[in-house]
């Protein structure tokens, strides 16, 4: 009897201490504890500190359809060299290729083994990608994604961020933090193609396009004079900024160029952001590696006098005319960028442009000023809600509601110790959690107490009273508890987001209070009555 | 001995058909509650609805009719404007919004900075849910309901018997329908923070009836010779003091939320409190009732 009472004492203080030690990384003092012990404590969720979420669709269709333009392309450079009539195009995700022949067949197998021949018909031969192609196809483009958004995050600089897979192709970003959210946005989202085609300043066409056109208007442009475009070439758009407060304004500029890209960010080795000297503004620095200067130096030459336009995502940013042959592989974007863009886009063009677009599915974006007033809150609703409680159970239950109280307080500081070890995110829903925990833990309490008073009107001892009013008690916590537990756990599997961060508090809080209740609150009554018979008892 | 109740003798059953009327009427509201969020004709939040919020903390406070104007005024349509408790506070919110996420949230912003400057406001909170991921949490969310109500009918009917199981599954399923009820009926918005409140009283009011149910059994076997009808009264009567007072902590808990827990929490703890007042009726006069009308091995006197 003596052995189990001092095992019992033994548990319920290892558990507060314990869960103090595994608390003491998320306070003021965590930079001067060991580093096995700083990894735990509590983690804000993006509600409390602010922050991004993001999850985002990789278009991998459209990764399929620039291989299968890839493809044409390869096959119509092999048809040159090889002096065959033939011409292979992209329809859909087919490569048709007409006039169909046996040494075309050939070309397409010794080239691609992957394409497969679907159907022949009037001379065309349609081939697809075969199927588990596809599939690694879209699969690496998803893996190539990941990568490309997770270095871009890393060079934007946050600490902490959660990058990863979910289903198929879907990727989610969860930036906390992050001061300028819109900018984290913008950044993570980019595609990042970027492109330089010629204007087509000689077709009839450019002199007749209007100079610029009202944003929202593009589409209208594109119907007017759609016939009137050449086939190879293709009406593009630009912002156009006012160069001395940089806001964009409500006018695009209209450009005809050809469609065919001369050279893309691939060959980039390197992007900075440098300072205009004359106008002091910043823009973007890239260089090109040994083959995309070579090509560089291909297209300014042949181009001179021409206007070539740097192409982001199909947005022209500028379209300077070359006015000479240019080598060594240096050139600049200019588009009268604040810093804060000009490093982004520098960003950006480092980390390389995104294998296919991404179609945004969620934002839940919360700014650091309303997570602050959050959190600050919830603490107040969470001590007034305490102090209420704790005031209620002295009033009602005196000396015994005081005890109750103690469990209460071991209650919320085991519940923290142990969200802490786990490393759990607390969120809004989840400080829910918590003050509802607190109510089960009164609750378990009073279930006694209202026992225990039932046994002494029956005329029992108080030592007696409280001995049968806990065993009685004990099977109502227990089935009460085990029913909230099961509830807790099904939302924690079901459950997504503020659902989950719920159920983990609740699930702990329930656990918790089977420990405080049956053990923290009976030990300390036994304390008590262990040292000498009491007469009455305080309840 | 401080006492809020003593020794009561309420005859709890004796009244049960007009509770079990008044329960029927709470569950149809909530029924109704249910088919028009199915429909989403209901005031569903952004995160069910998808579509795309903005909350927006102006320093010096502009009226909402300037903001409605400028957002007509740049071409935005179909958007609700709400006034936050907190002062200053606007929350812009456009359901089922077509085209690209983000272009509409950039839309926004830009058209109120550029009216009201950028400096007096600041943009709390961003929301961008696309359609197919509003009816894939809709659809978690009532997954979740049934698997818990699963969960409870089979754990409780294997400790207690299968009729308990029944009067808790009912009485819970009962105060989740009426709480979503009686927030559609008063137009709150319906989002997955209230499902969290919902589910918190599914548990909560699960607690109280396996309280009363725990009581029952234990009366069963001592005073077996009373009939049922006595014995649920009984049962009612002796937790009596103990229901209220945990009902009134817990309550007190919610109203500390409800009063000081900022905006986020607001509609929360309103639900959890008008949730604690019905899962306590529920455990008295849905699940009890339950119970007592389905035993056949009782004699059930009528009175």
């Amino acid at each position: 009897m003596k052995k189990k009472f001092l095992w019992r004492i033994a548990s319920v203080v290892s558990a507060a201490v314990l869960s103090i030690i595994f608390f003491l990384p998320s306070t003021q003092v965590s930079s001067s504890l060991p580093e096995w012990l700083r990894k735990y404590g509590l983690t804000l969720g993006l509600d409390l500190q602010g922050g991004v979420h993001l999850v985002y669709e990789v278009d991998t269709d459209k990764t399929i359809e620039i291989t299968v333009e890839r493809m044409a392309a390869g096959l119509n450079n092999t048809f040159a060299e090889k002096k065959l009539e033939a011409k292979a195009e992209k329809q859909g995700s087919d490569v048709v290729i007409s006039p169909d022949s046996e040494q075309s067949k050939k070309i397409v197998a010794e080239l691609f083994p992957t394409l497969t021949l679907e159907s022949r018909s009037e001379g065309r031969a349609f081939y697809r990608i075969n199927s588990s192609e596809v599939g690694r196809i879209k699969n690496f483009a998803v893996d190539q994604a990941l990568e490309t958004i997770r270095n871009r995050v890393d060079q934007f600089g946050v600490a902490e961020p959660v990058i990863h897979r979910q289903a198929a192709n879907e990727i989610v970003i969860q930036l906390p933090g992050v001061k300028d959210t819109r900018r984290a946005i913008d950044l993570v989202g980019k595609t990042a193609l970027l492109e330089f085609k010629i204007l087509d300043d000689e077709a009839p066409l450019a002199a007749q396009l209007p100079g610029s056109v009202s944003a929202g208007k593009e589409e209208s442009i594109l119907q007017q004079f759609a016939s009137q475009i050449p086939p190879e070439d293709e009406i593009l758009f630009g912002r156009i900024r006012n160069p001395e407060t940089k806001v964009e304004t409500d006018m695009k500029a209209v450009y005809l160029v050809k469609k065919q890209t001369l050279i893309t960010g691939d060959f980039l080795t390197e992007a900075r952001v440098n300072i205009d000297q004359r106008y002091n503004e910043p823009y973007v620095g890239i260089s090109f590696d040994a083959t995309g200067a070579k090509l560089f130096e291909q297209v300014t030459a042949n181009n001179v006098k021409k206007r070539l336009a740097i192409i982001l995502d199909q947005n022209i940013y500028s379209a300077p005319v070359i006015q000479e042959k240019i080598t060594g592989g240096d050139a600049s974007i200019t588009g009268s960028f604040t810093m804060d863009e000009a490093k982004d886009l520098a960003i950006v063009l480092r980390s390389g442009s995104l294998p296919a677009p991404l179609k945004m599915l969620q934002n839940v974006t919360v700014g650091p000023s309303l997570g602050k007033d959050s959190i600050d809150a919830g603490i107040k609703a969470g001590i007034i809600g305490a102090l209420l409680v704790i005031g209620f159970m002295i009033f009602y239950y005196k000396m015994s509601g005081l005890i109750a109280d103690f469990a209460l307080v071991l209650n919320i500081l085991c519940l923290v110790g142990a969200l802490s070890a786990f490393r759990a995110t607390l969120t809004l829903p989840g400080i829910a959690g918590i003050i509802l925990a607190i109510g089960m833990a009164v609750d378990s309490n009073v279930l006694m107490f209202e026992r225990m008073r039932d046994e002494l009107r029956l005329g029992k001892t108080p030592r007696a009273a409280i001995d049968s009013g806990y065993d009685k008690a004990f099977w109502t916590i227990f089935d009460s508890h085990v029913t909230t537990l099961i509830t807790a756990v099904v939302l924690f599997q079901f459950g997504t987001g503020p659902v989950k961060g719920f159920a983990v508090t609740l699930g702990w809080g329930v656990l918790i209070n089977l420990f405080t209740a049956l053990i923290g609150t009976k030990t300390v009554f036994d304390l008590i009555t262990s040292k000498r018979e009491i007469k009455r008892l305080s309840i | 001995m401080r006492e809020i109740v003593k020794n009561t003798k309420i005859d709890f059953m004796g009244v049960r058909y007009y509770a079990l009327s008044f329960t029927a009427i709470l569950m149809l509201i909530g029924l109704l509650a249910v088919v028009q969020v199915a429909r989403g004709t209901a005031n569903l939040g952004i995160d069910f609805a998808g579509g795309t919020a903005v909350q927006i903390k102006f320093k010096t406070p502009v009226s909402l009719h300037a903001v409605r104007t400028t957002l007509e005024e740049g071409g935005i349509s179909g958007f609700e404007l709400q006034e936050l408790p907190t002062e200053g506070k606007v929350l812009i919110s456009v359901k089922k919004s077509k085209g690209a996420l983000g272009d509409l949230s950039k839309k926004i912003i830009s058209l109120l900075s550029q009216k009201f400057s950028e400096g007096n406001m600041v943009v709390d909170s961003t929301t961008e849910i696309g359609p197919k991921v509003g009816s894939k949490l809709r659809e978690d969310a009532m997954w979740a309901v049934i698997a818990s109500m699963i969960g409870i009918l089979i754990y409780v009917a294997f400790r207690f018997q299968v009729r308990f199981g029944v009067g808790a599954t009912v009485a819970t399923l009962h105060d989740v329908l009426a709480v979503l009820g009686i927030f559609y009926l008063i137009g709150k918005e319906i989002n997955l923070l209230l499902i969290s409140a919902l589910l918190m009283i599914a548990g909560y009011s699960l607690t109280d009836t396996v309280v009363v149910f725990d009581r029952i059994r234990e009366d069963m076997k001592t005073k077996f010779k009373k009939p049922a009808f006595e014995i649920v009264n009984d049962s009612i009567n002796e937790v009596l003091s103990r229901t209220i007072i945990t009902s009134l902590t817990v309550f007190l808990t919610a109203a500390a939320i409800f009063a000081f827990g900022g905006e986020v929490l607001h509609d929360f703890a309103l639900a959890i409190m008008i949730g604690i007042i019905i899962g306590t009726y529920s455990s008295i006069f849905v699940a009890s009732p339950i119970v007592l009308m389905l035993g056949k091995d009782k004699p059930v006197s009528k009175k």
